[in-house]
């Protein structure tokens, strides 16, 4: 055992939390899993989107005053609200922040713009936005020699009806494509 | 009361699905919000009552089933609402709140859907194993079923619309909660956190966000929820981590079986004889040992003890479950007494 001791016990801690503020560690608590329950803390090492989401919004607070955009009219949030809280108030914030939003979106969603899947049965995704969308995936995907994935942006390409849709040649050597 | 057996567990922790030697259980969920109403942190508590409305209202006989049992999380006492927790049917962040909140819980445990969370719906379906796309199934045709019936907030372009952004487009988490000792013994688990990066997928511990991996169990899910179809996360999953990862812990158990079988057979009878002895046990060590045990017990170098009874013990000894069976407030030095007789008893 070579981790942090728990503050409280002394065992080997398993929560670590950090408060940071303005790039720096103000406050640190280490604890184990019994002592955080205990308190009632759970802890704050948040991995992944959540994170790096965080790290976004602060970097960009740090560096650079981006103009003050008007609130959201239907929720009244703000921006800087939202870049502090990590949360938008109302289904509206997405067209009230949209030019804020799109570059965040992309960056953590692995380049992702527009929405791909599943939508409500009487509503549709933008067909024309999606289309560019499986276009530019489907050129990615030829180059990078995936022919199993082509072969399934092409079907998904044919379903919502595009024209001169280019012809997957790997997709009958899928197997050999994929082992490289 | 609640109406779920407490001294047993789900159905998803029951071991019956695929591979699972290594991963425990499928979870798939959904994030949903309904048009017209602000999202849950921005609304007025009328609205979060409507919504808690709509929801009994629409979503507690989903299916047509009569297995649903719909619970009003705040009206639970501190220790039920844990309960829930601990069976992994609701989230801390649900079971702290303090206003109108619900949930809809199957009885078998499979099906759990979060009435004002995050967002205003959290739709899930637990499978034991590694059974993904069946899950996808059951909780997309809830989905279907729910958006007939309420008008869910949707996005040309950004798909479903989420509270947070981490979630916008398909609202769609899939996370699997993998069992890897024999990776952590032979300390290669780093292998497992570079292939899940690469592939864009987070990798967490056993209690979700927020904690290491206590008794080597992890828990591996996608961040990325637009551009990407649903069909396409699943596959990227099912042919690409997926495989991989069990195939690593597998290959990982050979090589102790084969070339460290003294190291192996140390650690789990070592595990069995604390498991079977000790008088206090806190929760992080018996987390540890049950692992140890687990492993011992699938690679065959224990008898007598079945898979089960370790799995359904990762549920029973957390701190809500001891003080349940037991009927009554147990503090810390109380319940690692609790702990360890429960061990003994249940591995005599």
């Amino acid at each position: 055992m070579n981790g942090h001791p728990c503050d409280r016990c002394g065992e080997e801690a398993t929560i670590h939390e950090y408060t940071p503020s303005k790039g720096k560690v103000l406050s640190e608590t280490h604890l184990c899993e019994e002592c955080a329950q205990e308190l009632g803390l759970e802890g704050k090492v948040v991995k992944g989107a959540q994170e790096l989401l965080g790290q976004i919004l602060l970097a960009k607070t740090g560096r650079r005053k981006t103009p003050a955009s008007p609130a959201c009219p239907s929720c009244t949030l703000t921006w800087s609200e939202f870049r502090e809280h990590s949360l938008l108030g109302c289904p509206e914030c997405y067209n009230a922040f949209e030019k804020q939003l799109g570059p965040l979106l992309e960056r953590l969603h692995e380049g992702g713009t527009h929405h791909v899947g599943k939508a409500p049965a009487n509503q549709s995704v933008d067909v024309t936005q999606r289309l560019v969308h499986l276009r530019r995936e489907l050129a990615q995907a030829l180059t990078a020699e995936q022919y199993e994935r082509a072969a399934r942006i092409r079907d998904e390409l044919l379903n919502l009806g595009a024209a001169d849709v280019p012809p997957a040649p790997g997709a009958d050597a899928a197997s050999e494509g994929s082992s490289k | 009361m609640i109406g779920l057996d407490y001294s047993s567990t789900g159905e998803w922790l029951r071991g019956t699905g695929p591979d699972s030697d290594v991963v425990i259980s499928t979870r798939v969920r959904l994030a949903r919000n309904v048009a017209g109403f602000n999202f849950t942190n921005r609304a007025e508590v009328a609205d979060r009552r409507q919504i808690v409305g709509l929801a009994r209202e629409h979503a507690a006989s989903l299916g047509g089933r009569d297995d649903l049992l719909w619970i009003d999380v705040a009206s639970l006492d501190s220790l039920e609402s844990t309960l829930l927790v601990e069976r992994h049917l609701i989230s801390k962040q649900l079971a702290r709140g303090d206003q109108p909140r619900a949930a809809v819980v199957s009885r078998d445990e499979s099906v759990s859907i979060m009435v004002n969370e995050e967002d205003h719906f959290r739709i899930q379906v637990i499978r034991s194993g590694r059974q993904a796309a069946d899950a996808w199934r059951q909780v997309s045709a809830f989905d279907d079923e729910l958006g007939g019936r309420l008008p869910f907030a949707f996005h040309k372009r950004f798909g479903y619309l989420t509270a947070c952004p981490t979630n916008v487009g398909t609202g769609m988490r899939l996370s699997v909660m993998l069992h890897l000792p024999a990776l952590m013994l032979t300390k290669e688990i780093e292998r497992v956190r570079r292939a899940a990066q690469d592939m864009q997928l987070a990798i967490r511990g056993f209690y979700g966000e927020g904690s290491e991996a206590l008794g080597d169990i992890f828990q591996i899910s996608n961040q990325t929820t637009l551009g990407k179809s649903e069909e396409q996360l699943l596959q990227e999953f099912d042919e690409g981590v997926m495989p991989q990862v069990v195939e690593y812990e597998r290959r990982a158990r050979q090589v102790l079986l084969e070339r460290r079988a003294s190291l192996l057979d140390d650690r789990v009878h070592r595990a069995l004889g604390v498991l079977r002895s000790a008088r206090l046990l806190k929760l992080d060590e018996a987390l540890r040992l049950l692992s140890h045990l687990r492993l011992g017990v699938l690679l065959g170098r224990i008898e007598g003890v079945e898979p089960r009874t370790i799995d359904r013990l990762l549920v029973l000894v957390q701190p809500a479950h001891l003080q349940k069976t037991l009927g009554e407030v147990l503090h810390q030095a109380e319940r690692t007494e609790a702990r360890a007789t429960l061990i003994r008893e249940q591995l005599r």
